[in-house]
């Protein structure tokens, strides 16, 4: 009952990674785009706002999937990939029923959401008016409903300064944001204009420590960094930023997925460890903003299209990590002879902020880079450390690991 | 077939009005539904299975750690058998994976031969204590420093929100009324020439009834008392859980169970018919029957529990932390008893055993209903129920090309991570027991239930509630 056919390259997700693909792959043969939301456009498809290019998410979604189709690609909406039947078919469900696809190459481009409130563990009651920004913006945007009257935004990573638009956007008072770091992530400008302009306090070295209400919420118990405890009225709350990649068929695929960004561990061209898998976007690291995503996705395009060519895949690469203070690296693997990383740049995340620091690589104790930062590192946000040095590694050796050396504030 | 939500009660008077619509209430109607009564169920939540019910371990017991000879005991086997048979027939999923008691140190050791002994005299000859290579092999993600178990083979992990709303979908039906935000606020005789029963004063007025079964859970002892009775009091137990995501299912193959202390069962590690893995309950004796949070204490020292018992899980994404309330009293046994003088039965003190009791027990209350001098009439065969599938052991929707080429909605899918379809949320929506709440909505169809908690479905999912919500007030 489950109907069986191949195509050349079979794209998971459509949203700015996926489509971006797809737009570069016109000479790839037959190329089909899996989408699983009734709209193709991922995020930015409830994004109203500027910051994609010229456009705003909706105007920059219909760019993107023109230029897809325009290069042939057949992009679905409304199914569902359910799981792999082999190392490159995939199960799929929608309402023509139930697929099995094989294809030459499989992209994953399945984006990454924002951790909700369960995740983090924030105790409390169970109440509705608990949002994600991703909820919220999808419920006021694309469904035109209010999400309550009073709110509270956990964050200050750029997407929590998203939510305060949408929030005021929709008529709801904020009374505060919350930031367990000592500041904002996002741009000075943002934070400057929200805090002043618009007058929404953000509390910093605080975390919330509990949910109050019965059906709805009542308010948040927020706890400072020396215990000071103070009850905050709202009937809404948006957990914001914190954001993880949507793995979940990478890893039923057995891809292996990189401890520090738990996406998929990939080369510097988008190549996973199984032969054939390609993964970009959103997928390999949080949340970067759409274009970056969709200038992946093209890059990741020309890799697939050598692929198809009869690259090797490559048997031996060598493994990049960071150390503490620094959160992530991607990519993960060197290969060596391979291409340089995306831009010729590696991006990594700290977990605290540091000004100006130091970065360091080094393979079996030998330097193979140095680099001071002209800017102050802030978590959540990434920062680019220069990829020059990558013919330097060892085939033979090692690990490669980032450290930074750092004044932290 | 009647659910009120809103408005005055009917005049006239029930033969029947059972307080209380949680496992235990639903199970009771669904029994006297067999009858020819007038049956009427007074609830207070929006929801069936709204408060206790709803936050337990999901465990089809068998009863083996029972006190022998307790009433406890006899119902509880009785109910296992009777819930596993029902539960195949209504498709209500039940996985019997079993159960190890996991001994940690030598003194929890040397406890397990007496629990052997007792679980053969609570009729599960089965029971047997295997060592520890045995327990590795069986379970190998397990944490070190395990010397031995009990294993309980006939244990299994059981859908607890299908098994409500299928008592309650049947009771209903079958013509019993189900009167939903409906608090109790007290109970009197009626008034002489009036027939000799009870009025009960309701937030939505008044209704009369001949006979009455208290089956309110937490407040059970504050209807008892109600009525003149002093013999037990409520108090509530909280236990928090914390839910898993589904890939710490593939760590975990049995329901792992700690030794029993005086302090209670312990926390356990299972795995849930969802696909998940559950790690809990605490046990906090409680004032406040209304206490349902979490707190930071509590989840700490479940992932710290966890974190021995299956090291792995704690590295999972946590989809869920929630918390129940058990009505436990100063007794070491279910609290059922029948006041003929009164046609009034009393079903309190009712432990998380009660899931798995819950048929036996709505059999014997019926049987003391009658012994008050109810007269029961015949009984017949209720018209079968077939409960949407939760479990994922069975095929679900999104699987079935032979559903979805009859209705293509049961293959768009609109909750992601839990992998449910429009179709089905449709179905729940417009089943006979309707939600009264995006929560009730996500205990029948496990939408907005996953690891994303609505960041992808969360919006599509209200809005349909809502449609059908502004549908139904026209």
């Amino acid at each position: 009952m489950r109907s069986e056919r191949t195509v050349d390259v079979l794209v998971v997700g459509a949203g700015p990674a996926g489509l971006a693909t797809a737009a570069r792959l016109a000479d790839a043969g037959e190329v089909e785009v899996l989408e699983r939301e009734a709209r193709a456009g991922g995020i930015p498809r409830h994004c109203h706002h500027g910051g994609f290019g010229q456009r705003t998410g909706p105007q920059y979604v219909r760019k993107l999937t023109g230029e897809a189709a325009r290069a042939g690609a057949r992009l679905r909406t409304s199914v569902t990939v359910t799981g792999w039947a082999g190392p490159l078919t995939l199960d799929t469900t929608s309402a023509q029923g139930l697929e099995r696809i094989t294809a030459r190459a499989v992209v994953l481009a399945t984006g990454a959401r924002e951790r909700p409130r369960s995740a983090r563990l924030v105790p409390g009651s169970r109440p509705a008016g608990v949002f994600t920004t991703g909820e919220l913006q999808q419920t006021v945007h694309l469904h035109g409903r209010s999400p309550g009257t009073r709110a509270v935004v956990i964050g200050a990573e750029p997407v929590a300064y998203s939510a305060v638009r949408t929030l005021l956007g929709a008529g709801v008072e904020i009374a505060a944001m919350i930031t367990g770091l000592p500041r904002h992530q996002a741009a000075v400008t943002d934070a400057a204009d929200t805090r002043l302009r618009r007058r929404v306090p953000l509390l910093t070295d605080a975390t919330v420590a509990e949910l109050l209400g019965r059906e709805r919420l009542s308010g948040i118990v927020v706890r400072h960094a020396d215990g000071r405890r103070a009850v905050i009225a709202c009937d809404t709350v948006v957990f914001t930023g914190d954001f993880v990649p949507d793995h979940e068929l990478a890893r039923r695929g057995g891809v292996l997925l990189d401890p520090g960004t738990r996406g998929p561990a990939v080369d510097s061209a988008f190549r996973t460890a199984e032969p054939g898998v390609f993964a970009a976007g959103n997928l390999l690291h949080g949340a970067e903003p759409a274009l970056y995503a969709a200038r992946e996705g093209g890059l990741a395009a020309a890799a697939v299209l050598r692929h198809l060519e009869g690259a090797p895949w490559p048997a031996e690469q060598i493994p990049v990590r960071t150390e503490d203070p620094l959160g992530w690296v991607a990519p993960q693997r060197i290969t060596p002879g391979g291409p340089p990383p995306p831009y010729g740049r590696f991006l990594l995340r700290t977990t605290r902020f540091l000004v100006r620091p130091h970065l360091v690589v080094h393979q079996d104790g030998r330097i193979l880079h140095r680099q001071r930062l002209a800017h102050t590192a802030v978590p959540n946000r990434s920062f680019a450390v220069s990829g020059s040095w990558v013919g330097a590694v060892d085939p033979r050796g090692g690990t490669v690991i980032f450290t930074a050396e750092q004044r932290s504030i | 077939m009647t659910v009120t939500t809103a408005g005055e009660l009917p005049d006239g008077t029930y033969d029947v009005v059972v307080v209380g619509a949680g496992v235990v209430g639903t199970a009771i109607a669904r029994e006297l539904a067999r009858h020819p009564l007038r049956t009427a169920v007074v609830e207070a939540a929006n929801d069936v299975g709204d408060a206790t019910s709803k936050a337990n371990t999901a465990i089809l017991h068998t009863g083996f750690d029972a006190v022998p000879g307790s009433l406890e005991s006899r119902l509880v086997r009785e109910g296992q058998r009777r819930l596993a048979a029902y539960a195949t027939e209504s498709g209500i999923p039940v996985e019997p994976v079993g159960a190890l008691l996991v001994a940690w140190d030598e003194e929890q050791r040397a406890a397990l031969p007496a629990l052997a002994e007792k679980a053969g005299r609570n009729g599960c000859p089965d029971a047997r204590i295997i060592g520890a290579d045995e327990v590795y092999r069986r379970e190998p993600h397990l944490g070190p420093g395990a010397l031995a178990a009990l294993d309980v083979p006939g244990e299994s992990i059981i859908c607890p929100w299908t098994t409500t709303l299928s008592y309650a979908t049947q009771a209903v039906r079958a013509g019993v009324d189900l009167h939903l935000n409906c608090r109790l606020h007290d109970v009197s005789r009626t008034p002489d020439g009036e027939g000799d029963g009870h009025s009960l004063r309701t937030s939505r007025g008044t209704v009369r009834t001949r006979y009455l079964v208290n089956a309110a859970g937490l407040h059970s002892d504050t209807v008892d008392r109600a009525l003149g009775h002093d013999d037990f009091t409520v108090t509530p137990r909280r236990g928090q859980l914390i839910v898993f995501d589904k890939f710490a299912r593939d760590l975990v193959r049995h329901i792992l169970l700690p030794v029993p202390t005086a302090l209670g069962k312990g926390v356990l590690v299972a795995p849930t018919v969802y696909g998940n893995v559950l790690l809990g309950p605490t046990a906090e004796d409680l004032d406040d029957k209304a206490a349902t949070g979490s707190t930071a204490g509590g989840i700490a020292v479940l992932r710290e529990k966890g974190r021995r018992i299956v090291p792995g899980l704690i590295d999972e994404e946590v989809t869920a932390v929630y918390a129940g309330l058990r009505a436990a009293t100063e007794h070491d046994d279910f609290q059922i008893r029948a006041h003929p003088g009164q046609r009034y039965i009393t079903v309190g003190g009712i432990r998380s055993t009660g899931l798995t009791a819950s048929m036996a027990i709505a059999a014997y209350v019926t049987e003391l209903l009658a012994g008050a001098g109810l007269g029961l009439g015949e009984p017949r065969d209720l018209e079968p129920v077939r409960m949407p599938n939760l479990g994922e052991a069975f095929p679900r929707p999104y699987q079935r090309a032979e559903l979805i080429a009859a209705d293509p909605e049961y293959g768009v899918l609109v909750c992601h991570c839990e992998r449910v379809t429009r179709g089905e949320i449709r179905d729940a929506l417009a089943g006979p027991v309707p939600p009264g709440s995006l929560d009730g909505l996500r205990r029948r169809t496990r939408a907005r239930g996953g690891r994303c908690q609505g960041f992808y479905c969360g919006a599509e999912v209200r809005e349909l509630f809502d449609e059908r919500a502004e549908v139904q007030r026209g």
